[in-house]
């Protein structure tokens, strides 16, 4: 049969939103549990509130979704949300910019366009993203709220990797390249092109050690930071900072019995990043990732507010997840067949107040997909069956209908 | 086996003489494809199952890629404009071809750095190549932008209707703008459809094409001048009402009428292409655009009176329903029929007959008026259909390129002599003057607009 689902898209089935409703609802616990507040924004946006330098490159501008609405004469286009963090700064300034910190999280589609149709276009993400407060504790609390999801999801051998926006930009500062070349550079290395920072040392060759070494430390265990250090103070002395910043970030994960690498080429993600990058990998893949993106508000309209988040990729978690682990026992499920349809129907209500689940029978349900039948008749009212045992009892009243089923 | 018959799309207009001498070297015997060629079908006489049809430039890409035609010839800005939003079509470049040199320019009326552009508002860019212009501005990384997608004429649109044109020039640039950026070289291209390369061979054809380019003439540079275009640009009062005028083959009928109610101009038709003739009324500026673009650049506020056809206003307002733009006076000129069409050859009585048969591929409904058709078609409920933008000559489009043509009739005789029957009538269309709905701020420009609207209203009551 020929397939009519739209190319790139896909359908969730009943097993498949059983897992994607564990992962949302673990992740919004533990989000409630730190504090953040959910919020949903509409699918649609203005397309230029994704165009200005610093927010998307133009390698993923060329790929969203955008179109004239029905009164777009004014040429001005719209774009099925591309990203989560762009909408939520957006909602922050347009209503919450009186509140000093804004812990907002989310779960959304965003749409991409993927030229094979192979992967979706249409993609969910669980995101939390931190308002008003500074690095490195905010940085932190994210990563916390990442791999705390992480757990409660029974995830296991992640890996962390830290980079940091500025550590990037200010080596691609030295290569004396025009401002344009630039922010190029800076775009290939977030969308993960690893020949950047090798056409780096064909024209820096000074550069050579520090970028060789940068690349070798990548993975290497704790104690390597001060190395960095010292390698960055030698020929980066502007790069200081932010190395430190990712120490400090480092050293906390480290103390907390967190694995983790810093790896520099590892900036895969957004250009609106200014600060640490952190990216989630399981097995080789990446599974979420977030940074701290300090320029955005502002550049957005907004007030000089910092701000940091991250986002995990549901579809990805739905693969890595065992449901049966994860799910809580189900309430036993009850089929009721009853001579008289309305009388059916009213018992089915008295077992789902009771916390049953329970249906009436359509003609078609087979009994034993259920753990217990009941036939409702005259005498005696209720004949009750339980499907694993094969046993039959029966009842009078629908109280001692209840007390059979315990 | 169905046939194994080769189609190719070839161009009229600037690249015909080229490439029709390309083909004749190549030996294919297209004896038909000249100057003067009407809209039909070219059989080849030295390579059976070889067939020809002659297009607008701009629909060849969209024929090759929809795989109505096999392959095409035409220039590289059509494609580029085409992959620009569809990127992954079925559309494949085979062989720069090496003639009709040209490039696209991103050009303003002074001049200006992408800088001061990415800084300032809104930039609004007038172009031909909406994709394009809108590529541009994602690479320029412009701010904020709106594009207005334009039948022609962008070079006057800069600066009172747009900051930027995007435009397409060979040689000398002809026109009074400043490029402030080449944004794409272009040249004829040989292209085929994915599918077709796969599925037929098309390895003879291709290589005869090959063995017949002749080498590389010097492709013509733009030349820099030196001195700034002299037109001057006076900003616009806000008490002066601008008025847009048809070009092409309305001008006559507008200049007739605008006559009979008095008003003159000095260069209207021009000669020359002027586009910013001088009229005998105070406090108003002429520019003269596209029918087609009037009623969006009304609903931008970019003229404040249009005369375009109510056939434009339709497909305009099917695109945007609440667009403040509005028919002020039928002017009675002009008059045809906007019609539902399809071929006498099919067992089709009515729209209804079309929409119940139900095919293994979607119905193609071809329109100029692409807003137009796709409301009729959803309206209609036609059963999975598939739009054909066209550029002009539809009719030619059936009853092999479309199943559904939606084309505007005077007599219904062209139609007729294309063996097509009308099955239905949309609405009539004569030539109307529009405005916008908004309030108009200056006293003295709304007189001055009431007055024209008068002036034109008596006039064209006398027509009758």
């Amino acid at each position: 049969m020929k397939i009519q689902r739209s190319k790139g898209t896909r359908d969730l089935s009943p097993q498949e939103m059983e897992s994607f409703r564990l992962i949302e609802s673990a992740f919004r616990d533990c989000c409630l549990k730190w504090g953040y507040r959910e919020v949903r924004t509409p699918t649609l946006e203005y397309l230029h509130l994704f165009t200005a330098t610093g927010t998307l490159t133009p390698g993923m501008l060329s790929k969203v979704y955008s179109f004239l609405d029905w009164d777009g004469w004014s040429g001005e286009r719209v774009v099925l949300r591309p990203d989560g963090t762009i909408p939520i700064s957006r909602l922050y300034i347009d209503s919450m910019a009186k509140e000093k910190l804004a812990k907002l999280f989310y779960v959304a589609n965003v749409f991409m366009f993927e030229a094979t149709g192979k992967k979706t276009r249409e993609r969910w993400q669980c995101g939390a993203e931190l308002i008003g407060a500074k690095p490195p504790l905010a940085d932190i609390e994210l990563v916390m709220l990442a791999l705390e999801v992480l757990r409660e999801l029974k995830i296991k051998g992640i890996e962390l990797r830290l980079s940091h926006a500025r550590l990037i930009k200010a080596l691609l500062a030295r290569m004396e390249l025009s401002a344009e070349e630039q922010i190029g550079m800076f775009d290939r290395i977030l969308d993960g092109d690893m020949k950047a920072l090798e056409e780096l040392k064909l024209k820096r060759p000074e550069l050579e050690k520090t970028i060789d070494s940068l690349l070798a430390l990548k993975g290497k265990p704790s104690g390597f930071s001060k190395e960095l250090q010292k390698l960055f103070a030698e020929d980066l002395p502007e790069c200081r900072p932010y190395i430190e910043n990712c120490t400090r970030i480092a050293e906390f994960l480290e103390a907390m019995g967190y694995d983790y690498r810093i790896d520099i080429a590892s900036g895969r993600g957004f250009e609106y990043y200014t600060g640490v990058i952190f990216q989630i990998f399981k097995a080789g893949e990446k599974i979420g990732g977030g940074g701290r993106y300090d320029a955005l508000i502002p550049l957005m309209g907004g007030k000089d507010v910092p701000a940091s988040g991250f986002a995990l990729y549901l579809e990805r978690l739905m693969d890595l997840i065992k449901p049966e682990a994860l799910s809580t026992p189900q309430p036993p499920s009850i089929l009721i067949r009853a001579e008289s349809a309305r009388e059916g129907f009213d018992i089915a209500g008295q077992l789902h107040k009771a916390g049953y689940r329970a249906e009436c029978y359509l003609g078609v349900q087979k009994e034993a997909d259920f753990d217990w039948t009941v036939e409702v008749k005259d005498k005696p009212k209720f004949i009750v069956t339980n499907q694993a045992k094969k046993q039959k009892a029966t009842a009078q009243t629908v109280d001692e209908l209840l007390a059979l089923l315990k | 086996m169905k046939t194994k018959k080769t189609k190719i799309a070839l161009p009229k207009g600037r690249l015909l003489e080229e490439t029709a001498a390309l083909l004749s070297r190549a030996g294919w015997g297209l004896d038909g494809y000249q100057e003067q060629a009407r809209f039909y079908h070219i059989e080849s006489k030295t390579l059976p199952h070889l067939s020809a049809r002659v297009f607008h430039e701009k629909d060849i890409p969209i024929q090759v890629a929809i795989g109505n035609y096999d392959l095409g010839i035409c220039g590289s800005d059509w494609i580029e404009e085409l992959l620009a939003k569809y990127p992954s079509s079925a559309l494949m470049k085979v062989k720069n071809l090496k003639y009709g040199q040209g490039a696209l320019y991103a050009a303003s009326a002074g001049k200006v750095t992408i800088e001061t552009l990415r800084a300032a508002g809104t930039i609004r860019i007038a172009s031909e190549y909406p994709n394009l212009a809108e590529a541009f501005a994602i690479n320029a990384r412009l701010r904020r932008f709106s594009v207005f997608p334009l039948w022609g004429g962008a070079e006057v649109y800069p600066p009172e209707s747009a900051e930027l044109a995007l435009v397409s020039a060979t040689g000398q640039f002809p026109f009074s703008l400043v490029p402030i950026s080449r944004t794409l070289s272009v040249s004829a291209f040989l292209i085929v459809n994915r599918e077709s390369w796969k599925a037929k061979g098309l390895d003879k054809i291709v290589s005869s094409i090959e063995k017949a380019l002749r080498p590389e003439k010097a492709a013509p540079t733009l030349k820099k001048e030196k001195r700034q275009p002299k037109a001057q640009y006076a900003a616009t009062d806000k008490d002066v009402v601008r008025l847009a005028l048809p070009d092409g083959h309305q001008q006559a009928p507008t200049q007739k009428l605008l006559d009979r109610a008095g008003i003159r101009l000095d260069d209207y038709p021009s000669e020359k292409g002027n586009r910013r003739p001088k009229i005998n009324l105070e406090g108003v500026s002429v520019k003269v655009i596209r029918p087609q673009d009037m009623p969006l650049q009304v609903a931008n506020d970019n003229f404040d009176l249009a005369v375009t056809g109510r056939d434009w206003l339709t497909e305009h307002l099917c695109q945007f329903p609440s667009s403040p733009v509005k028919e002020l006076v039928d002017l009675k000129l002009g008059r045809v029929k906007v019609v539902a069409v399809v071929s006498q050859e099919r067992d089709i009585a009515d729209i209804r007959d079309l929409s119940e048969s139900e095919g293994a591929s979607p119905i193609r409904v071809a329109s100029e008026y692409i807003n137009i058709a796709d409301s009729y078609a959803r309206d209609n409920r036609l059963n999975r259909y598939r739009l054909i933008p066209t550029w002009g000559a539809s009719e030619a489009f059936l009853s092999e390129d479309a199943d559904l043509l939606i084309e505007n009739t005077q007599t219904g005789r062209t139609l007729a002599q294309h063996k097509l029957k009308i099955i239905d009538t949309l609405f009539e269309s004569t030539a109307c003057l529009i405005g916008g709905t908004r309030q108009v701020a200056s006293p003295a420009k709304k007189k001055r607009m009431e007055s024209i609207t008068k002036t034109l209203r008596r006039a064209a009551e006398e027509i009758r």
